[in-house]
């Protein structure tokens, strides 16, 4: 028998039993975040590739999701903060080796790329607001600038957009003290699945048949994508380090096993899978709406599943020989 | 840069957690969190076995993650050394450090919103002084210093006995060592 | 499951301090480093157990910081223990009692009463006078433990009673005290007079040094150990000396003297015995020779599972290194009831190797002769302690504790009344509760002086708050020792809430009793003063230093070929002690077989853990956080055979049906498969003790098959069969 305990009782708050730093606001964010870079990529490709007629939604209206989303994912963010007031310390300094102040940057540089490409396509989007641009001079002017670029600002916004996809999977894989991370499968697994669910999303609001129908086939794509990267995922941990391996048992087995398995791999990749194989060769159209409204639950659920087993994979694994839940006492008026 | 190492030797640390408690006191800890802790590990079958007791803390590694990862600079080495540390004003709570430390290290949360952590008594250290940790050891098992001065007592115990660190396949190389 | 709860007990902690502005802001600025303000300190001697160490107390900008060994303190090496710095948290704990309190029936219910201390006071000495004018002072007990005990005992010997008594005797080195007295006519001393840090040898009968965290014994082990001395431990459980050993001799719980008196055959035998030192310091070889040739190692190792060779490798390491061999006495020796014979056993042992009083093995202790501040002579009591259990322990030379408490049961009860101090008598004393609920009936007066709502104080008619140790004056430390050296306890607060120092809780008692010439000083102060300006110091000096050491004026050990009269009958060390054959004891150990552990049970083990003194240390906020419940170490194979797992709880029943509260289980190796282990002190009942209520189990509750020993009255507490039990709804982790 071997045993290795903590003698002296710690019940470290975030730490203790095991490490449980971030909740629902981080894969809320790194989910939105993921989402907007597929928001804006699709976006971009539809300008490049000259789609305004088969997918009018996605190439006019589209963009303007990406900053909404984005917003969202970033006021999550700042929930999870612990010291919020020193949030602007993440604009004092830019870290070359930390990812998450990679990201603090890519997101200022997201922000105009987003603005402009919704002005791009502003007046052919969405004509009554931008009613209110043109009755002044230099509103015209930037619309007017904008749709003159348009094409290329799509160009821009792809790259950074991609960035921002994969930056959403680095953020973790980066964490080399966890071993569940330690794969650089994540970047990509992120990159597609928030594709994915962007893609998702055009199917489930976009009004034409005909685009409704294009980006179902395009999600069906990415989810097998998706799924071999999981493939790899998984692979990847099983021939690494012994660290890797124990990881991994937190998904065969371990206390994980059944949301990865049950709520992402089948609720939210095989069934969507299902549903719009039969959806595109004709068989049913009857659970359409549904297909969506999975992958993009089994997009957050990708991201809440990473970060709690991740999290809670470690270097150290320490029995303890206290019970930390009386350590509760300390703080209570009347134990 | 001087690279200060902790030494302990787990031939006379009893487990008693002196080194815990004289760390809550002199740092003022928060209630219920730690900066250190004690580790029991035992291993074989009654009665063929052996228990090793080690006191941890962060190991002030020459190759700190936990410094890369900070988004904000707030986890930073201070003055020209391998001592770790947090500046509270630069600090958003973003908890990156925490998950950066493969020792799990970074424990502690402070209630105010910034991460607080074993400092290696840098204030004591300045004064020439060991860690309040080391200086309470009743059974004199700890030892602190320099490792770039060949004289010092860490520098010598390491020449003359065996050690380990823990995890040296983190990459991290930790400056705590334990004589075996 | 369990998980979630906890995360979600601490998010609602720290919520609070997220959603609070103030505190949000507060974290914006950088806490100054540690000891950048004003810093001053206060010598003090630690409280938290009885060694004695001496520290510092500092306060930073006026608030209390840390509390750190005093270097020049030789008795403690200038350091603390986990304990000792945890010192602070004794001061700080939110529970500790702040005003007098009284028993009061209020509609029929008796509660207690805050009352001033003036009315608590008069209502003492207007009932010990009763007493005294009705069956005599003598009748007023004191049960007492600690360094303030001193004040109660000083107030009673005033009174006119000198009836006391200390669960450090009967429940604690009583045994071993007497065993080495009948042999060496001298204690084994507390500081134990051990020179460890010169042996080349040390054995540890039980002795769990490093978790019995008594300082001076931890250092001077831990310097024999760097000093690559050959260490033996006999201890069925792998202690944490036991992990430190080249020997461990995992032996049979309750063997012990078989094996020493194995060990005595083969150094008699194989001729390792110091034959100059024996010759010229001894009686009764031959008789001792005769006696042990029957206990072979092939014999002992029958009645303890120690092998053959290894009994003879051990006593040979233990030959060649003597005399700097010892073989140490232990400090709990209230184990099985032949605890004096095993401690006779043990000083023999030593007697043979040469080790008493011989460098490396034992040296001789000294103190600083200062003389006590006069007083006049106290009135010569009618009766001893011992008359009120006459015939009852011949060699009980201090009061014995639970011979108290069965005389004090009944209307014809020898006494009639009781002063407690420091002493938390229902864990203290096992299987006494009952008894206790019996005396508090029969007595006319319980007194409980305390610091802590503990549940000693249920039993009083009166409870008097008594500050700590951080906030008060005690007497001058000092003790037998190496170096004699005097070390000084002074206040570094004021006393908090209500509570009063001891001394002046004996002397306000004393005054009402009309005893004022035997208090005549203002402050404590004072009288200190005098007695260290009678050897040259003064309590200005003392403030400042804290501890000053002495030149010893004898020598250590004894000299080459010294020729010694010793304090026994006979002037030798005794072998062969007729004083215990006259009265009809083996006047050589003879080993009698443990009870054997029933089926289904096992035996109940338990000791120290080194966060916690007893039980009372276990609401200390600081050291509470260190360790907040004790645990139940289980065998695996015991674990397998009833389906339990570590951190699960389970309670545990003794053979005679009683059950413990809940114990967290550990299930470890370090144990062996016919007994459990856990720490003392736990299990706390009073809710007023608002940490360490409930948390863990207390040992005493399950100690329903004492064995007393006959020969000084000792509490033999190992005897103890225990099973598990789980009730409904119980089980799994709580
Ligand atoms: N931290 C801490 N330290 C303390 C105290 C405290 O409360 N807390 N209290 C102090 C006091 S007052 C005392 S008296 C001492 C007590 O401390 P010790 O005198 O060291 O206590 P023992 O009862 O001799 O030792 C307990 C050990 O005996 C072992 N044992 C049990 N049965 C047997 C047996 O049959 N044979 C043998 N050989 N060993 C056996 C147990 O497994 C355990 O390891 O500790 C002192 N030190
Ligand atoms: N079951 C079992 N029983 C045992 C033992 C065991 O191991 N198991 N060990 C035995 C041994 S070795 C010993 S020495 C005894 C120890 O027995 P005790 O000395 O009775 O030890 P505690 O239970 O800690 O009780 C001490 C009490 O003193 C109070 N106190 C603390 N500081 C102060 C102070 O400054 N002033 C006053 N007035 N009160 C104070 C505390 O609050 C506490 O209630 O127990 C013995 N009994
Ligand atoms: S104080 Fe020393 S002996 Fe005690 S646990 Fe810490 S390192 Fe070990
Ligand atoms: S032990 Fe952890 S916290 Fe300490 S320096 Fe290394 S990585 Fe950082
Ligand atoms: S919590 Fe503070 S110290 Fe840690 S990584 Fe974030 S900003 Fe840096
Ligand atoms: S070095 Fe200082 S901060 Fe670090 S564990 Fe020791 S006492 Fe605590
Ligand atoms: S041994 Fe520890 S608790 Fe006891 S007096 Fe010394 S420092 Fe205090
Ligand atoms: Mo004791």
């Amino acid at each position: 028998m071997k045993e290795e305990l903590l003698v002296t009782a710690r019940g470290n708050e975030l730490i203790d039993p095991s490490l449980h730093i971030w909740t629902w606001e981080v894969a809320m964010y790194l989910f939105l975040g993921g989402l907007t870079a597929g928001v804006m990529v699709f976006a971009a490709l539809m300008t490049v590739l000259n789609k305004d007629e088969e997918a009018p939604f996605a190439a006019k209206r589209l963009a303007l999701l990406a900053p909404l989303v984005l917003s969202a994912g970033m006021t999550t963010l700042f929930l999870d903060l612990e010291h919020k007031l020193f949030v602007y310390r993440f604009y004092t300094s830019f870290q070359i080796t930390s990812p998450m102040s990679w990201g603090a940057w890519i997101l200022v540089v997201i922000y105009p790329i987003s603005i402009m490409q919704i002005l791009s396509t502003f007046r052919s989007g969405y004509g009554f607001f931008a009613g209110f641009a043109d009755r002044m001079t230099i509103g015209r002017e930037i619309l007017d600038f904008c749709e003159r670029y348009r094409r290329q600002i799509a160009m821009v916004a792809i790259p950074f957009a991609t960035a921002l996809g994969i930056y959403t999977g680095i953020l973790l894989s980066a964490f080399g003290a966890r071993p569940f991370w330690n794969s650089g499968v994540l970047g990509p697994l992120f990159l597609v699945s928030g594709m994915s669910t962007a893609a998702a999303l055009v199917a489930l609001i976009a009004r034409h048949h005909s685009e409704k129908a294009l980006f179902t086939r395009i999600d069906l794509g990415l989810i097998v994508v998706e799924i071999a990267l999981v493939a790899l995922f998984l692979i990847n941990l099983a021939t690494g380090t012994g660290q890797q391996i124990d990881a991994l048992q937190s998904v065969l087995g371990g206390p994980y096993t059944l949301v990865f398995w049950v709520l992402f791999v089948g609720i939210g990749l095989l069934i969507p899978l299902l549903l719009e194989t039969l959806e595109i060769t004709g068989v049913s159209k009857k659970l359409a709406m549904l297909a969506p409204i999975l992958v993009l639950f089994g997009g957050y659920a990708l991201r809440q599943i990473m970060l709690d087993a991740g999290q809670e994979s470690s270097w150290t694994h320490y029995d303890t020989q206290y019970n930390s839940e009386l350590l509760e006492r300390l703080h209570e008026e009347n134990p | 840069m001087t690279r200060f190492a902790m030494v302990i030797d787990t031939r006379t640390c009893i487990g008693c957690g002196d080194c815990v408690v004289a760390c809550k006191t002199e740092n003022n800890v928060p209630e219920g969190l730690n900066r250190d802790w004690v580790v029991e590990a035992t291993s074989g079958t009654y009665p063929d076995l052996k228990t090793e007791f080690r006191s941890e803390r962060c190991n002030h590694c020459s190759n700190p993650t936990c410094v890369t990862l900070c988004p904000t600079g707030a986890s930073h080495l201070w003055k020209d050394t391998n001592i770790v540390l947090v500046e509270p004003e630069k600090c958003t709570g973003c908890k990156a450090c925490i998950a950066a430390c493969p020792y799990d290290a970074r424990l502690v949360m402070h209630p105010d919103g910034y991460i607080d952590k074993c400092t290696f008594c840098h204030h004591r250290v300045e004064k020439g002084m060991d860690p309040a940790c080391v200086s309470s050891c009743p059974t004199r098992c700890m030892h602190f210093g320099s490792l770039d001065d060949p004289s010092s007592e860490v520098s010598k115990l390491l020449k003359t006995r065996e050690y380990k660190v823990l995890s040296p396949e983190t990459g991290n190389e930790p400056n705590v060592y334990y004589l075996l | 499951m369990k998980r979630r709860e906890f995360i979600k007990l601490s998010s609602a902690a720290s919520a609070g301090a997220v959603v609070s502005p103030a505190l949000m802001l507060g974290g914006c600025v950088s806490k100054p480093l540690p000891g950048t303000g004003t810093v001053t300190s206060t010598p003090t001697v630690c409280d938290m157990c009885f060694w004695k160490c001496a520290g510092d107390v500092y306060k930073e900008d006026g608030e209390l910081w840390k509390i750190t060994g005093n270097p020049d303190d030789l008795h403690s090496g200038g350091r603390l223990c986990t304990r000792g710095t945890g010192g602070p948290g004794a001061y700080l704990d939110r529970d500790r009692l702040r005003k007098p309190l009284m028993r009061v029936t209020v509609d029929g219910r008796q509660t207690f009463q805050e009352v001033s201390w003036d009315e608590a006071l008069q209502f003492i000495a207007t009932k010990m006078q009763g007493i005294a004018d009705t069956v005599g002072p003598e009748r007023m007990a004191l049960l007492h433990h600690g360094a303030g005990g001193h004040h109660f005992l000083h107030l009673l010997r005033a009174f006119g009673s000198d009836s006391h008594a200390e669960p450090a005797f009967a429940q604690c080195r009583g045994p071993r005290d007497v065993g080495f007295r009948l042999t060496f006519g001298e204690s084994a001393s507390s500081p134990e007079r051990t020179d460890m840090a010169n042996a080349r040898c040390i054995v540890l009968l039980g002795s769990h040094i490093g978790e019995n965290l008594h300082n001076g014994q931890v250092q001077t082990l831990a310097e024999a150990i760097n000093k690559d001395a050959t260490l033996i431990t006999v201890d069925p459980r792998f202690s944490v000396p036991a992990g430190k050993s080249k020997h461990w001799l995992p032996i049979k719980p309750g063997t012990d003297i078989a094996l020493l008196l194995g060990w005595m055959n083969v150094v008699i035998e194989e001729e390792l015995y110091d034959k100059d030192y024996v010759e010229r310091y001894t009686i009764g070889f031959e008789q001792l020779a005769a006696h042990v040739r029957q206990y072979t190692p092939e014999w002992v190792f029958l009645e303890t599972g120690i092998r053959p060779d290894v009994i003879r490798e051990t006593a040979r390491e233990m030959g060649k290194a003597a005399p700097a061999t010892v073989v140490h006495p232990g400090r709990h020796a209230t184990w099985y009831g032949d605890d004096t014979q095993r401690s006779r056993a043990v000083a023999i042992l030593n007697t043979l190797l040469g080790s008493w009083n011989r460098e490396g093995g034992f040296y001789i202790p000294e103190k600083v002769d200062m003389p006590h501040y006069p007083l006049p002579d106290y009135p010569k009591p009618k009766f001893k302690t011992g008359d009120a259990y006459p015939d009852k322990w011949p060699f009980a030379s201090q009061g014995v504790t639970n011979g108290v408490i069965e005389a004090s049961i009944g209307d014809d009860a020898f006494f009639k009344g009781w002063m407690v101090y420091g002493t938390n008598l229902p864990q203290t004393i096992p299987g006494a509760v009952d008894k206790l609920r019996a005396a508090a009936d029969s007595l006319d007066l319980v007194v409980v002086v305390e610091t802590m709502p503990s549940e000693m104080t249920g039993y009083a008619d009166v409870i008097l708050p008594e500050c700590t140790f951080l906030e008060r004056y005690d007497d001058i430390r000092n003790s037998g020792e190496r170096h004699p050296s005097l070390a000084l306890r002074m206040p570094a607060f004021e006393p908090l809430h209500e509570s009063k120092p001891g001394w002046w809780i004996a002397k306000q008692l004393g005054e009402r009793l009309g005893l004022r010439h035997y208090f005549p000083w203002n402050d404590y102060a004072d009288k200190l003063d005098w007695e260290l300006r009678q050897v040259g110091s003064s309590l200005e000096e003392m403030q400042k230093i804290g501890v000053k050491n002495f030149p010893r004026k004898r020598p250590l050990y004894f000299l080459e070929g010294q020729n010694v009269r010793f304090f026994t009958p006979s002037r030798k060390i005794e072998l062969y002690s007729q004083q215990l054959a006259d009265k009809g004891f083996d006047p050589m150990p003879v080993y009698t077989p443990p009870e054997p552990v029933p089926s289904g049970y096992y035996r109940l083990n338990y000791g120290r853990m080194p966060a916690h003194t007893f039980g009372k240390t276990t609401n200390n906020p600081l050291l509470f956080q260190l360790a907040p419940e004790n645990q139940l170490w289980v065998n695996p194979l015991v674990a397998n055979e009833h389906g339990l797992a570590s951190g699960e709880y389970v309670r545990l029943a003794s053979r005679e049906g009683a059950i413990s509260s809940k114990i967290r289980v550990r299930v470890t190796e370090r144990i062996g498969p016919d007994s459990v282990f856990m720490a003392h002190g736990f299990g706390h009942k009073s809710k007023r003790l608002r940490l360490t209520a409930g948390a863990g189990a207390d040992d005493s509750e399950l100690m329903t098959n004492i064995k007393v020993d006959p020969i000084m009255g000792g509490t033999g507490m190992r005897g103890n069969f225990v099973t598990f039990v789980r009730q409904p709804g119980e089980g799994g982790a709580a």
